[in-house]
């Protein structure tokens, strides 16, 4: 399996940048109504803003030229009640606009997360998990400014851009050519820098990834790192790791920063020109000192504006890196999903049959895990499978829960191909207990209860004591309502391995699949376990991967698996018997004993 | 982690650098008005023809001069936040990384993470990019102020009554913010847990089918993420418009008193001109006042929750190191050891001695504490009571670096790290150990086999938690790393839990011929402890029985019973 580590860089499919930016302005367009009230709302204060030089230079030229007092006053208190209107509008309109752009990322964000659902392990098996981190919590948010800008900077911009550009024309289209002059070099120049930087912080995303992914694996192997006194060199990765990061960084930006001076220049080259043009050729007594005044603050409004832009630029070529972060999850396709017409389950009697089923995982399709195994199991049967390590126990009842699809043959549960049901009503009646024991950082009760949430109390209680698990838990401070988290001390690996049979044992799988499930406890209370096992056991299929004979022993039937396929199948007296390969095994156990 | 100041310190040269490039850049900007003002005066009116060329050519290079002085600017500044940043984290990190168990019972990783890499970007940009843009507000708002002194003192006392206003409402709004931000950050650590334990847990979820519930508790989260997002809107909402108000009413208060002192003679039109200049000038320092307000909010409320972090002190540590370690032969004695955690009792009165070379086997209950006294000796916790001895030595009077390295320990819940098989096994000795000595140790651990078989032998690269691996390969390669420190004492906490018995035996016997270690093995199966040369049983959080195998099987307690249940069955069986 081709394998990701903290230390490499993600590889990513190649998207049009313009490809990325629709899809992610799709989602701006499912709030038309509010963009339509954001847009009306900025109509207004843009016209306010646009106006008040225009108010200047009435008072200016006419009122103060004019000594006219009154109407300098009138005219002032006319600018104050539209500046109120303005305040109140632009209120308006931020509110609207942040409730669109963080009901967007909710929904981008819940998409990711309920995508990344249908993902199969393969996927979560291939890359770390500070880095799914990265895109799920991370990377939306930085998409966050250029939603919102795209709305309420890109827009009233451009059209400030334009509504002064027609005003210049209007009033001196000599004076107005001369100012925009320059317009196309600035374009250029702009395509230039950002297709450099773009590159660059799709550099540093992945990099940022990368230290998410090792500081998220240091800390959770944090004992592991403590053990072995491994500070320091994890201190090293550590450091390169955040250094990469600083200077893909440091070498973005010494490109992206190239965006404001390109502005100035070009202003300055901007001004330059409107007053050479403007009064050298045109001649300035063809043009008024009023003219040239306002002509001065438009083209601050015009330039401002455009500094804004690239701005806003160079923020979208930052952040566009994470959208296409995004998209690259939502477009792996879920390898497991249902069917087209997939139906639910109907109780599962327990009959479970495998015929000529061959599997290779997707990415060594040549390298076969499982060829051509053939067997049937009746409802109600213990089957205990032994057999080397790596010999392909586990992924025999991987594919019964359809945790991986069959490369090619069927696994039927009673007679029924499991990939015509639903998965979810496929694995709601089955119990799967693996070795490493996951529980989450919650109460007891919520952990045990986990696959049956509405689980009574007494059904919790009656799990909790078969297990063996009941006694020790009401030690515990607060019993079943004992807080537990992630790495908690409170409880050992073994009560952990209870709990997590308890856990099974409430949620009443009609096939139980035990994967070494008791290897962490003592043989004392595996004893008292037992009883609740059987009681388990009875009626119920159930796989049993375990490594003591005596577990293995009382199961109806052995598969002995190696080499790809079940080499003997029998129960235990058949199978010592033959004085073959589980013989063998046996006897290994009996001599050292 | 230093003050905030420390850090920043450090840059002090390049902040100079860009602060001229700022000033520079402003000063020329300032000018701009003046040049205008002078072609209108002069120029237009005044028809002095010949100063055009002069004042274009100043234009001109105001223009460039602040590209190159912007330039300057932003490029420092960039690069000292990102620095700064670097530095916090790299420090952040080594001092989580040094805190003991404790501090990692209570803290999840999501919320370390959090802290880590996303609050320590949010300082980065403080102490950068936005935090200059504060400076330069504030200086340009100072200089607009001086340049308007000198046009025309009076006009000048409308702003200054102005400002002040602004200053109010963006310190308001500052407050405000914080709070929303404090609870921002607390969420983004609990987003972050709940999908680092779905994702780490991926299996579980998928096993009991409870893909709904996960996103149902995510999406809660997610929607309280998003509701204090729109509280902090909220803020910002109520004081943006209103900075820009005050803003606004100051341009069009400045004309009106500016034209009627135009009218009465107190002032020329040009000198109009350019004082609504400036006045339009200050406008932009006051648009970004509050969105400057509310990144450096966010920022204060990050720093705060690192700092918090950063203040709890390890309260394990040891002697510095002076001078090379001694040598330390793996003499370990546990004298009258109690341990209480969280106010109950996990062990008490725990007793042994283990000579260098020997093996200890420890046996017991679920829950016994056996685990615990491996805790013990690496000093993941203190005793809270009697004391544990290295070589004669308090454990607790030896350098932390030096008592974990002399021990190597296979723990029972395997964890490997993404990277090559090779650098899982050096862990810890990265620089010293060999390719020998990792194949040699693979080869004790019984791994050489399968991992000969993988595309790229020693240099193929696991996933996380060794996926990819079944569970008694991942077992193997843990113990390979173990040995291949060649310690003086090796601990074994159930570490063949996963093989099946011909591994584990052959394991087993490799194990015995490495008569240099000292061993501690914890075991469920009597075959792993029966040739210890002395066994202890844990129950009831203190030492149940002692002895070496065939002692304990004549007491007939609970050896005995434990080798009846995995034994005499199997022994009757074959009969």
């Amino acid at each position: 399996m081709a394998v990701n580590t903290a230390r490499q860089d993600e590889l990513m499919r190649e998207v049009p940048k313009r490809e990325t930016l629709f899809r992610l302005y799709r989602y701006l367009f499912d709030y038309k109504k509010e963009l339509a009230a954001v847009g009306g709302l900025l109509a207004v204060t843009l016209s306010i803003t646009l106006a008040t030089p225009l108010a200047i230079e009435l008072a200016v030229d006419q009122y103060v030229a004019n000594e006219d007092i009154a109407g300098l006053l009138t005219l002032g208190a006319a600018a104050l009640a539209l500046f109120f209107v303005y305040a109140f509008c632009t209120r308006q309109w931020m509110m609207l606009m942040a409730e669109v752009t963080n009901k967007v990322l909710l929904t981008i964000r819940s998409q990711l997360y309920s995508h990344l659902q249908t993902l199969s392990f393969h996927f979560y098996d291939s890359r770390p998990t500070g880095k799914i981190l990265a895109r799920v919590v991370g990377d939306p948010n930085s998409l966050k400014d250029v939603l919102s800008d795209s709305v309420t900077k890109l827009i009233p911009d451009l059209l400030t851009i334009a509504g002064v550009s027609v005003i210049m024309l209007v009033k001196n289209w000599q004076l107005a050519l001369a100012a925009l002059l320059t317009l196309p070099v600035l374009c250029g120049g702009m395509f230039v820098i950002q297709s450099a930087a773009h590159r660059r912080w799709q550099v540093h995303r992945k990099k940022n990834s990368n230290l998410n992914a090792f500081i998220h694996e240091d800390f959770s192997g944090i004992r592991i790192v403590q053990s072995f006194a491994a500070e320091p060199e994890k201190t090293e990765d550590f450091r390169r790791c955040a250094k990469e990061y600083r200077d893909s960084y440091v070498r973005a930006v010494r490109i992206g920063d190239l965006f404001g001076p390109l502005v100035e220049i070009t202003w300055g080259v901007g001004g330059f020109l409107l007053y050479f043009i403007g009064i050298r050729i045109v001649g300035a007594d063809k043009i008024g000192v009023g003219t040239f005044l306002a002509f001065s603050t438009y083209l601050g409004m015009f330039w401002s504006p455009i500094r804004n832009l690239a701005s806003f630029y160079n923020k979208l070529v930052t952040n566009i890196s994470a959208a296409e972060r995004i998209f690259d999850i939502l477009d792996t396709p879920a390898e497991i999903t249902d069917r087209e017409g997939s139906r639910d389950l109907p109780a599962v009697k327990g009959d479970v049959s495998f015929s000529h089923v061959d599997f290779a995982y997707t990415d060594e399709p040549d390298k076969l895990v499982l060829k051509d195994v053939n067997f049937s199991v009746k409802a109600g049967e213990t089957i205990a499978l032994v057999g080397p390590t790596g010999a392909g126990k586990t992924t025999i009842v991987n594919l019964i829960s359809r945790f991986y699809d069959v490369t090619s043959g069927s696994v039927c549960i009673d007679g029924q191909d499991i990939r015509e049901v639903t998965m979810e009503s496929l694995r709601r009646q089955m119990g799967v207990m693996t070795q490493d024991t996951f529980l989450f950082t919650g109460t007891i009760r919520e952990n045990i209860c986990y696959g049956k949430a509405d689980a009574a109390e007494e059904e919790m209680i009656a799990a909790a004591k078969a297990v063996n698990a009941h006694d020790f838990i009401m030690e515990m401070e607060d019993g079943y309502d004992t807080k537990i988290s992630e790495r908690s001390a409170q409880l050992s690996i073994g009560q952990r391995q209870l709990l997590a049979f308890a856990r099974t044992m409430v949620s009443d799988p009609r096939i139980l699949i035990l994967d070494e499930a008791t290897s962490s406890i003592d043989t004392h209370t595996e004893l008292l376990v037992q009883s609740g096992i059987e009681a388990m056991l009875k009626n119920r299929t159930s796989f049993i991967i375990a490594h003591r004979l005596s577990t293995i022993r009382s199961a109806d039937r052995i598969f002995y698996i190696d080499g790809q396929n079940i080499v003997e199948e029998g129960s235990h007296s058949e199978l010592m018997a033959k004085h073959g390969a589980y013989y063998r095994l046996y006897q290994s156990q009996f001599l050292e004993a | 982690m230093k003050k905030l100041g420390v850090y920043m310190r450090r840059y002090w040269g390049l902040y100079l650098f860009g602060f001229a490039g700022m000033v520079i850049s402003i000063v020329l900007d300032m000018m701009s008005p003046q040049i205008t003002k002078r072609i209108i005066d002069d120029v237009i009116i005044g028809g002095k023809t010949h100063l055009l060329t002069g004042l274009l050519l100043g234009l001109l290079g105001i223009g460039i001069g602040r590209g190159i002085f912007q330039y300057m600017k932003e490029f420092s500044y960039d690069y000292i936040g990102v620095s700064v940043g670097y530095h916090i984290r790299r420090d952040l990190f080594g001092h989580i990384q040094s805190m003991p168990m404790r501090f990692f019972d209570k803290h999840n990783t999501g919320e370390l993470m959090t802290r880590v890499k996303d609050d320590t970007d949010k300082v980065w940009v403080a102490v950068g990019f936005i935090g200059i843009l504060a400076v330069e507000a504030v200086t340009h708002t100072i200089l607009v102020l001086i340049f308007m002194l000198r046009l025309n003192p009076l006009l000048t006392l409308i702003p200054v009554v102005l400002l002040p206003l602004i200053g109010v409402c963006a310190l308001r709004m500052e407050r405000s913010l914080g709070e929303v931000y404090d609870e921002l950050s607390e969420e983004t650590a609990e987003i972050n847990t709940v999908a680092q334990e779905c994702f780490a847990g991926v299996r579980t979820v998928k096993a009991f089918a409870r893909e709904t519930y996960e996103i149902e508790k995510f999406g809660r989260h997610n929607r309280q993420f998003c509701g204090l997002n729109m509280k902090q809107a909220e803020l910002v909402a109520k004081y943006q418009p209103l900075i820009s108000l005050i803003g606004k009413v100051m341009l069009i208060s400045v004309i009106v008193a500016g034209g009627a002192m135009v009218i009465s003679g107190q002032m020329t039109l040009g000198d109009l001109g350019a004082f609504s200049e400036y006045a339009n000038n200050v406008i932009w320092p006051m648009e970004i006042v509050g969105w400057l307000s509310n990144d450096i909010a966010s920022a204060f409320a990050s720093w705060k929750k690192m700092k918090k972090v950063a203040a709890e002190q390890p309260e394990i540590t040891g002697p510095a190191q002076c001078g090379p370690p001694d040598h330390v032969c793996g003499d370990i004695r546990f004298e009258h050891v109690g341990f209480t955690l969280n106010g109950s009792e996990i062990l008490r009165d725990i007793n042994f001695h283990l000579e260098p070379g020997k093996t200890l086997g420890i046996m017991g209950m679920t829950g016994a504490g056996k685990s615990t006294i491996v805790n013990l000796l690496q000093r993941f916790y203190d005793v809270t009571e009697g004391r544990i001895l290295l070589d004669g030595r308090d454990i607790r009077e030896i350098p932390l670096e030096q008592l974990r390295s002399s021990m190597a320990v296979v723990m029972q819940d395997v964890f490997l790290f993404s990277d090559s098989v090779s650098e899982n096994i050096k862990t810890g000795r990265r620089d010293t150990i060999s390719q020998d000595t990792v194949e040699w140790a693979a080869g004790r651990a019984g791994a050489a086999g399968f991992i000969d078989r993988l595309a790229q032998r020693y240099d193929t690269v696991i996933g996380e938690r060794g996926v990819g691996l079944s569970g008694g390969q991942k077992q193997r390669i843990s113990i390979a790393r173990a040995i291949a420190k060649r310690a003086p004492v090796l601990i074994l906490d159930d570490a063949t839990s996963a093989l099946d018995m011909e591994t584990e035996q052959m394991i087993q016997k490799n194990l015995r011929e490495m008569q240099e270690s000292g061993k501690i093995i914890i075991g469920h199966r009597i075959s792993a402890v029966r040739n210890a040369d002395e066994i202890i049983i844990l129950d009831g959080n203190t030492v149940a029985e002692r002895g070496t195998h065939e002692e304990l099987m004549q007491r007939k307690g609970r050896y005995y019973k434990t080798w009846c249940v995995q034994y005499e069955g199997g022994e009757a069986a074959w009969q």
